[in-house]
């Protein structure tokens, strides 16, 4: 019973994790950069939350919509301001860049809310389940977490495969210039990416703070980097692959810091990474790129 | 003809190295004077070694980024294999060598090797990856190395050495042993044997080694895999070997900084700040700063963002933030395309406006 609590709590991180990989394997699948200020952007939906329904009293979904608004709103204007004039310049000076952003919402973050913690309270109203008795509890958001985790992988799913946006993402990924060629407008799909990850950054947020009610300007960052873990693992570029990835990473996390130890838990998770990158470096659903000379 | 430009460009190197040596011994030299007429105060003075220890980091992560090409994220990580492995060689000999003039040299070997070896040892898999990969690889590598500094401990007795993962009641030792490492508290009581001489002789010893590593035949080969890896392949340069050797020089001095570092100050923990992320963005904060592949570059900011923070106390809340400003304005303003061509544009115009001068003349 104590493994299946703790395999339940590693399902919900994992969801968690697996929402916000699939921002960053969208980003990187169709811009081709890795945006370590994804994991920020969750930071930022957070305190939207805290702020519209916390401080202010208005009602969760309220804060919700805030917090998708102005995340995706920020996901487009770091797009279009910091990554867009560095399209077509070398990878490092981009990932330098994408560094900078991330540094400059932390810091931004801590200015104006402190580095205090702010207690953050729970978005989910759906009461916590109690199994055999009272020696299984699942939460609330547990429950909502991954529900939403499932919805979200369907739904997005369906969109890149069927609607014409999301084959013009398919395409733009696959050869930006043949893509442009065909009249699909590069520019507009690369922003309509980064929009659709930072909202999904935003519900990533709430979910995290909800279950993990402390929030810092520097709570997004290591779960971002956990996510982007997820990604490499489950396959760079491929939703599904963003999703088992997560899970997996989240069912890792929480088994160490179950039975190994609590503060290796990290070190644990980066492992995996190097491991996963060193034997199979396109991950679960990748798929081999051969190089063009 | 041929031979003739040649002979220009290696004048240039020597003319630019020297620039930079001369740059070091006037900075030496004016620090040396400040301190025998005792006109220093005590916060700079307080700065001297640690503007120091960010000088070697920044060069040494210059050579992986600038003329390596690849991003390592996990610079201090390095710097905290070697403050701990010298560290922990400080305080166990503290008692056995009692002449720091012995002591310390050893342990900045030591500190330096140690990181070297994990250098090899990270860069064996880190190193068949590339860009955004390697990056978050060695970020990980960075976190991975903190996170066991903050769980190791180590005891010593009359049995020996004591390891453990848990506790320092876990260690078992004798009555008389002694903890060194004690996890998350680290480790107290090493000897304060950094002085500005001593570092600023690392310093020296750092820029001397990767200047003449960039001007190298190995350093070509570096710099060929940076501009074009298949290209460079395609002509018999052994990728591995030469992207590890920066790979490895770069973890050394990382190392020596560390042992500096760790000698500087009473007690050594491993946090995000020192050890961590932060430390190593702050570090490629100086190497951006400076001008990426840009040695002098690199010295001169680490020297102006040690110093100047510290002068402007009550702005330090915004210090971070005008850091990623720097990130980002610096990356936006040398390497987006348009800005590539507009500054292509007015250097033509230069061009042309001096030829024109000429043939009037």
């Amino acid at each position: 019973m104590e493994f299946l609590q703790f395999f339940i709590s590693g399902l919900s991180l994992g969801s968690i994790y697996a929402i916000i990989a699939l921002g960053y394997t969208m980003v990187y699948g169709i811009a081709k950069m890795l945006n370590f200020a994804h994991g920020d952007v969750i930071m930022v939906g957070g305190y939207l939350v805290f702020t519209v329904s916390t401080s202010m009293g208005l009602p969760v979904w309220i804060g919700m919509t805030a917090a998708v608004v102005g995340c995706t709103a920020l996901g487009v204007l770091i797009e279009r301001f910091a990554y867009r004039p560095l399209r077509g310049a070398t990878s490092l000076a981009v990932l330098i860049t994408a560094i900078g952003v991330s540094y400059l919402l932390q810091n931004l973050a801590l200015l104006i809310f402190g580095a205090a913690p702010k207690s953050f309270t729970s978005v989910v109203s759906v009461p916590a389940l109690t199994l055999a008795g009272g020696a299984l509890t699942i939460t609330g958001e547990s429950l909502v977490t991954i529900a939403a985790c499932i919805v979200i992988m369907i739904v997005l799913t369906l969109f890149v495969n069927k609607t014409k946006p999301g084959r013009a993402m398919h395409a733009v990924s696959e050869d930006r210039g043949a893509a442009q060629l065909m009249g699909v407008n590069v520019n507009g799909t690369i922003a309509l990416t980064f929009a659709i990850g930072s909202a999904l950054a935003a519900i990533a947020g709430a979910l995290l703070c909800s279950a993990y009610p402390t929030l810092t300007p520097y709570t997004g960052a290591m779960p971002g980097i956990k996510a982007f873990v997820a990604a490499v693992f489950g396959g760079i570029g491929s939703i599904p692959g963003a999703m088992i990835g997560g899970i997996l990473l989240g069912l890792i996390e929480s088994l160490s810091k179950a039975y190994i130890s609590s503060e290796m838990a990290d070190a644990i998770v980066f492992l995996v990474l190097i491991i996963v990158l060193v034997v199979k470096p396109t991950g679960i659903f990748g798929k081999k790129i051969s190089e063009k000379v | 003809m041929k031979q003739g430009s040649r002979l220009s460009n290696m004048k240039k190197s020597t003319k630019t190295n020297g620039i930079t040596y001369l740059m070091l011994l006037v900075a030496f030299i004016v620090v040396q004077i400040f301190t025998a007429t005792d006109s220093m105060t005590n916060l700079i003075k307080g700065l001297l070694v640690p503007a120091c220890i960010y000088i070697i980091m920044a060069v040494s992560l210059n050579l992986t980024v600038g003329i390596l090409g690849e991003l390592s994220l996990g610079h201090a990580g390095f710097m905290c294999v070697g403050a701990f492995a010298s560290s922990f060689f400080s305080v166990c000999m503290r008692d056995v060598i009692t002449s720091e003039w012995v002591r310390f040299p050893l342990a900045i070997i030591i500190g330096g090797v140690v990181a070297a070896l994990f250098g090899f040892i990270v860069g064996i898999p880190v190193l068949r990856l590339r860009g955004d990969y390697l990056a978050i690889v060695t970020l990980a590598f960075g976190e991975i190395i903190k996170n066991l500094m903050n769980v190791l401990y180590v005891g010593l007795d009359s049995n020996g050495f004591h390891f453990s993962m848990k506790g320092t009641t876990d260690l078992g030792m004798e009555a008389d042993g002694k903890v060194i490492v004690k996890g998350a508290l680290g480790i107290t009581g090493t000897p304060r044997d950094s002085t500005f001489v001593v570092a600023f002789i690392l310093v020296v010893i750092t820029v001397f080694v990767v200047l003449n590593v960039v001007n190298s035949r190995q350093g070509r080969a570096i710099m060929s895999i940076r501009d074009n890896r298949i290209a460079a392949e395609s002509i018999g340069i052994n990728i591995t070997k030469y992207k590890l050797m920066a790979f490895v020089v770069s973890a050394f001095f990382a190392g020596i900084a560390g042992v500096l570092y760790s000698h500087n100050i009473a007690t050594l923990t491993a946090t995000t700040n020192n050890f961590g992320y932060n430390m190593s963005i702050m570090v490629l904060v100086y190497v951006v700063l400076g001008g990426i592949g840009n040695i002098r570059g690199s010295i001169i900011a680490a020297v102006i963002l040690t110093v100047l923070p510290e002068l402007l106390r009550e702005f330090s809340d915004y210090r971070m933030l005008v850091y990623s400003l720097v990130l980002i304005f610096m990356m936006l303003f040398s390497s987006s395309p348009a800005m590539v061509n507009f500054r292509e544009k007015l250097s033509l115009k230069g061009k042309n406006k001096s030829k024109k001068e000429k043939g009037v003349a």
